[in-house]
Formats: C-alpha cells, structure tokens, sequence
C-alpha cells in the first residue's frame, strides 16, 4: 500500500499563507497574553481508512495554515510513516482495518522504542460513548475528538497539544500523558499511583473536552 | 522538530511509577503576538470546508451504496467476522461523516445501526426488518433529502427507528448487564 503524502505547495492555494496565524489566549502565560500557533512548522499524519474524511482533515489542516500532512489509511501504514516522517502531531481514526487507531497509539507509545513515543495523539472518531473515552485515554491518547469534526473542535484540540503539553507518566501498565487532569479532594477510591504528592495540572478531563466544543 | 534530546528528559521516579518531564518540544511554533495580527484560521477553515460542500452528496452515495453492499454480502452469504466488520465500519463512518455532509438524521440512524451490531448478543438472530428499516431509511434520506419537507420526516424517523432498536437490545441484553449499562449510557455528544 502506498504511503499519501500531500504537501501544500508555496504560493499554490490563496488561503495558505507562509506563516500560519493564529492569536489566542494560553492559559499557562496568563490572561490577555495573545499567541499565535505557526501552522506551517507543524508536521502532521493523518490516519483514517475513509477517503472524504482525509479530504477534510486535509483541507482544514492546510486552512489553518499546516504544509505537511502526511496521510496513511490505515494503522500499519501510519506506523511506518510515522517512523520515516516523525511527525509532530498525529491524528487518527479509531475504526480501521487490520489495526485500529487505539492500536496505533499504544504502538506508539511504546517507552523504550527508538521512535518518539511522545508525539501528541488526537484520536477523532465516531465513537461517542463515554467508555470510549476511557479506553482511549488509556491507550496514551492526548486528546478525544467526537465526530461531526468541526474546525472550532480540530483547533482547540490541536492548540491544547502545541500550548499545554502534560507531563508523561509510566507505570507498570500505563505509558503515556498524566491522566490526571484536576485534583479530586473528595477522591475516594484506591490510588494507583504511591509514593509522592504531585503537580496536577488543571486542565478538563478528556471526558468533558469530548462533551464540550464538538 | 517534536523530539527532545534525551538529556532534556527529566525522570523523576516514585514507588510505583515514573513521572517524566521535558521541554514542551512544540514551544518553537508558539510566538507572542500583537493584538493587531489576529486572523481567523477557524472561519477560514469552515470557509474551505464549505468550499467543498458541493461534493458532499456524491460523498454520501458512495457511503451508502458502500453501507448498501456490505449488508447485501451478508443477506446472500450470511454473517462471518470480515462482513460484520465491513458492516460495522460502513455504518461507523456513516455515523461519523453524515452530520458533516449535511445529513444528520441519517448519522443518527447510522448510529443506532451499529448500536445493532454492536450490542445484538447473536446477529444471525436479529431480525432482518431491524437492519433493511435502518439501512433503507439512510438511502431514502440521502436520495430525498433535496425535498424541503423531507427533513422533519427524516428526524422523526431517525428518532423512531433508535427507539425500536433500543427497545430490542434492552430486551436482549437484559440477562447481560455490561451491555445493558453501555446501551443505556448518554452519549457524550451534546444534542444525542
């Protein structure tokens, strides 16, 4: 299976500008501090076996003002472009034959792999149960997107990986971004983790992100 | 660009796991701007997607005829693992690209098609009425849906084909309770 690869070409589309702009508040730098994220330094795969939804993640990328975005239409593919492209950010589907998104990721998140097994993931999908979320967020997912993809919903998520980027975590079981994204006074349950009191960040939980801004 | 040299890895271990820091690889493509530069890259990228609406019901056929095909293979040939499958991912992505396409109605229909799939405990024992209904709905949607006064017909079938398939996996799950507490599950997709 060939690898797609689709680069947006200087100059080639008017809505693609060498500099990609964008200004928005970052959390982290304080109220009123104004960002702006260079799309065109950001590399990106792409992963889903539907053809018109690559179309759309493609077209969106490249609006927002992204060059490279490689495409694979499946997990194997996406794993081998991943090693060759090194992307910064990778966003894939759940659903795909012979291996799925979920399996991508925790592929990739594979601590002492000679690739980067740090890469932010944005699982996009049609599944919209909150055990899916779950799972996901288990396998090393960084953030959830429900489908209908809307271009508010790509954005945020991809500006939540460029700005606030969370700690990694390994345990016996788990490696992957810190899962724990607010602290929980009223926490009840048995803990997973022993040793230390930590920084949590506070930041929604990947449940709540997936409920909000779809 | 997005990968730290390993001496920028910090390890900080505790009793039973490792907690591992660096410098936020992407910082280089955050720059501080003035308030007078500000764009809109979403309106630009809606912009673009509208750009493409036109394709979008010749997207759709393709999904449905796809969607179509794959319940035909099983209709003639009976259920195995790859046509379940091709089922399954058919409606699956029909559920996810229709509210796109301008098609919401049949992306709840799809929806409540693979909650079929997903949760029937044996789907030689589903009875075909359930899956023609869902499948024949989508196709009549996608073919109508031009006609101005199709598209509260559409909802109210959407609405009442999920209440027959609810009302059919809660009745088939009721001795399997894992099951019946995911069917039963809100969606985490507002307006569902």
């Amino acid at each position: 299976m060939l690898p797609l690869r689709t680069v947006a070409k200087r100059g080639g589309n008017p809505s693609l500008t060498p500099v990609a702009i964008w200004l928005t508040k970052v959390d982290r730098f304080g109220p009123g501090v104004m960002f702006r994220i260079d799309f065109n330094k950001l590399r990106f795969l792409v992963c889903d076996d539907n053809p018109h939804m690559r179309r759309i993640l493609r077209t969106l990328l490249h609006s927002f003002g992204a060059r490279e975005v490689y495409e694979a239409e499946d997990g194997a593919t996406a794993l081998e472009m991943y090693s060759h492209y090194v992307p910064d950010i990778v966003i894939t589907d759940w659903a795909m034959p012979i291996f799925d998104g979920l399996e991508l990721a925790q592929m990739i998140r594979q601590p002492e792999s000679k690739g980067n097994p740090y890469a932010p993931i944005i699982m996009l999908t049609g599944h919209s149960e909150k055990r899916r979320v779950t799972v996901a967020r288990d396998a090393g997912v960084t953030e959830f997107l429900a489908k209908p993809i809307s271009a508010k919903g790509l954005y945020q998520r991809i500006l939540n990986v460029v700005a606030n980027p969370r700690p990694f975590i390994k345990t016996k079981t788990y490696f992957g971004p810190d899962r724990r994204r607010n602290t929980n006074s009223a926490y009840m349950g048995p803990e997973r983790r022993v040793g230390e009191k930590h920084e949590v960040l506070q930041q929604p939980s990947l449940l709540d992100k997936a409920r909000s801004s779809i | 660009m997005a990968k730290n040299s390993a001496r920028d890895i910090e390890v900080t271990a505790f009793a039973t796991h490792q907690i591992i820091t660096q410098p936020n690889p992407l910082r280089k493509v955050l720059r501080r701007v003035e308030e007078k530069d500000m764009d809109d890259p979403i309106g630009r990228a809606e912009q673009a997607l509208a750009g493409l609406s036109g394709e979008f019901k010749d997207w759709m056929t393709t999904e449905v005829n796809r969607l179509s095909a794959a319940y035909v293979a099983i209709r003639n040939d009976g259920f195995t693992k790859d046509r379940r499958d091709e089922l399954f991912r058919a409606a699956h992505d029909i559920k996810g690209d229709a509210a796109t396409f301008g098609y919401p109605a049949a992306a709840g229909i799809a929806e409540s098609l693979c909650r079929v799939i997903e949760h029937a405990p044996d789907l030689e024992r589903v009875p075909a009425e359930l899956f023609t209904h869902h499948i024949n709905a989508i196709l009549a949607i996608v073919h109508e849906n031009t006609k101005l006064d199709s598209i509260s017909v559409s909802a109210e079938l959407s609405r009442r084909l999920r209440k027959v398939a609810d009302e059919y996996l809660t009745h088939v799950n009721r001795d399997r309770p894992e099951h019946l507490e995911m069917i039963l599950a809100p969606s985490i997709v507002p307006g569902e």
